[in-house]
């Protein structure tokens, strides 16, 4: 009996959770403490339980992790309160818990932080490119000379809108299915811009059908403003500019009977799309429209180039208000994102050589210091 | 002013909503919420001036009797027949009509949501497949380099995924795999890039009042 006694009080007896650290969750907004301690060196254990202990109150279980875990994040804290914590590991012996518990961790509060440093390289990154940007306008402001390279589904822009001159026929304009808060929206309505000022020399009509209220009310004002610019606001209908639906498919039925009944010589699809973007663009194509297509959505890039005449792709969208007015400010901007793509090249090549060489060199892993390894 | 206004207002939330993405404390998180709310709070009002539009848009047309008019007639019965079951909350209960009763399965909403919308919905999403069948015959057609590069890498992905394509050789689909893994994701990941760079732009151009083509453009 008294070796059996022994044998139990030895098998019960287990190496509990070391180097229990408790500190404030960090880059975050409060009230959230991170636990984290050295695993048990018993094999046997099947989990952990993480206690917490606040002054002048009992000792309450906040968690319970399996036995892979070394790392619980508390977030049912409140900031400015001293609290400790304690890892209790534990392992089931003929039906019994048997359990062995840390040393109780440092005291920690948790607060709340002004600046998430994790995002320090977008910031670095943001600098960067903002300065290229603004160092190229201001170029631009001095009155140098900038060169860019030609975009064809741009240049076709002017003939787009002669030929619907010609024909007597109306120029279709969708801005897109998303919502003003997409920046291929907003890339859209600069467009839209440059295209009604053309429509209003020409005193062409143009169609504008909407599917987000909002982008419609913008898309109304654009025009007017554009019409009121080149000096004909009498020939600007704003019943042309109208909302139809926030279905997305019920949207592209309608543009689609717009494209069937009124024919228009020229259709421009530009801005955000999804599985519509086909629909458009085939029953575009069977009218014989010029069709000149603009999106930031990868996916529906290969749809638009298949069906379309001209095809703007991904950034050439956000070139097109540029590109388009001349603006000498405008086209800096333009020269300075190009550089930013030098950098991001640069910078491409410097990091995979570095990691390339971080076999050998561990201390050249540098994807530690972007936050993404 | 009118044009000083949104310029200036543009600029404030610009820099707030920059600054809010690297600050996690609780005070910029709630003063992004209460951007948010304004947000629905304005989308709301655009919509009833979307709807506005609708309804003069599609009467102007049935006065004018313009092409496809009936249809008109059709979208605004429709929208009429909608708004009226919803704010009404009709419902049908054992064949019988009841009013203010929620939107719950019962309402003729949800019934007419159930065998109505959702159906010419699928329709027009199922129509995509003729529509890709007509696309990928027009970019089949080899008539130029680019065409034909992307004839054959799309033979070679489709015949790839097939288990045919594994019967020929047990090399085709690890061939197809490359082709979408490595020179396709290269593409797109460039794509990507200029994507990034051009939004960013984009951006701070709007916010700095050097773009103002989303104002109708002008100085």
């Amino acid at each position: 009996m008294g070796i059996f006694l022994i044998f139990l009080f030895l098998t019960n007896q287990f190496s509990p959770p070391t180097n229990v650290r408790a500190f404030d969750t960090p880059n975050d907004a409060g009230k959230s403490i991170t636990i984290t301690w050295s695993a048990s060196t018993d094999s046997e254990i099947v989990g952990y339980q993480v206690f917490r202990c606040e002054p002048g109150k009992e000792m309450i279980c906040v968690g319970t992790l399996s036995p892979f875990e070394t790392q619980y994040v508390d977030e049912r804290v409140n900031n400015g309160i001293e609290y400790s914590y304690q890892v209790v590991a534990y392992k089931i012996i003929g039906g019994d818990t048997i359990k062995v518990s840390s040393e109780l961790s440092n005291p920690v509060k948790s607060s709340p932080q002004w600046f998430n440093l994790k995002r320090l390289n977008v910031l670095i990154g943001m600098a960067i490119f903002f300065t290229l940007i603004l160092y190229f306008i201001s170029h631009a402001r001095r009155g140098k000379k900038l060169t860019i390279r030609r975009i064809a589904g741009l240049d076709a822009v002017e003939e787009a809108v002669g030929r619907a001159t010609e024909m007597g026929k109306p120029i279709l304009y969708v801005p897109g299915l998303s919502s003003v808060s997409d920046i291929a929206t907003i890339a859209a309505l600069n467009i839209l811009a440059e295209v009604a000022k053309k429509t209003a020399q020409y005193e062409t009509t143009l169609l504008v059908p909407n599917r987000d209220p909002i982008v419609f009310t913008v898309a109304r004002e654009v025009v007017k403003e554009a019409y009121t610019s080149v000096g004909r606001p009498d020939v600007y209908k704003p019943d042309n500019i109208f909302f139809i639906t926030d279905s997305q498919f019920a949207y592209a039925a309608a543009v689609d009977g717009i494209m069937v009944r009124e024919k228009p010589a020229t259709n421009f699809f530009l801005g955000m799309f999804w599985a519509e973007s086909l629909i458009l663009a085939e029953t575009g194509a069977t009218t014989g429209a010029i069709q000149i297509a603009g999106t930031d959505s990868i996916y529906q890039l290969p749809f638009f180039i298949t069906a379309c005449d001209y095809t703007l792709i991904g950034e050439e969208l956000y070139a097109a208000s540029a590109y388009l007015s001349r603006e000498p400010l405008l086209l800096g901007s333009l020269v300075g994102q190009d550089y930013g793509k030098v950098v991001i090249v640069i910078l491409l090549i410097i990091i995979s050589i570095l990691m390339l060489l971080s076999a050998k060199i561990p201390m050249l892993n540098v994807l530690h210091f972007l936050n993404i390894g | 002013m009118q044009r000083q206004i949104p310029l200036a207002l543009c600029l404030i939330f610009g820099i707030f909503m920059m600054v809010q993405f690297f600050v996690p404390h609780p005070v910029s998180n709630a003063a992004y919420e209460i951007v948010l709310r304004w947000v629905r709070i304005i989308a709301i009002f655009a919509l009833v001036l979307g709807v506005g539009s609708l309804v003069m848009h599609h009467s102007t047309k049935i006065k004018r009797k313009a092409s496809g008019w009936p249809f008109s007639i059709v979208t605004l019965v429709a929208a009429i027949i909608t708004a009226f079951v919803g704010l009404l909350g009709v419902n049908v209960v054992n064949g019988k009509l009841m009013f203010f009763a929620g939107i719950g399965k019962t309402s003729l909403l949800q019934i007419l949501f159930q065998n109505i919308y959702i159906p010419v919905n699928s329709t027009m999403f199922a129509m995509l497949a003729f529509y890709m069948a007509s696309a990928a015959y027009r970019a089949f057609r080899a008539r130029t380099k680019e065409a034909t590069l992307l004839l054959v890498a799309a033979f070679f992905v489709m015949l790839g995924m097939v288990p045919i394509g594994s019967a020929i050789s047990p090399r085709l689909p690890e061939f197809a795999e490359w082709i979408l893994s490595v020179p396709n994701l290269a593409a797109k990941r460039g794509i990507i890039f200029g994507i990034a760079l051009g939004s960013i732009a984009t951006s701070l151009k709007i916010i700095l009042g050097i773009e103002r083509g989303w104002l109708g453009g002008g100085k």
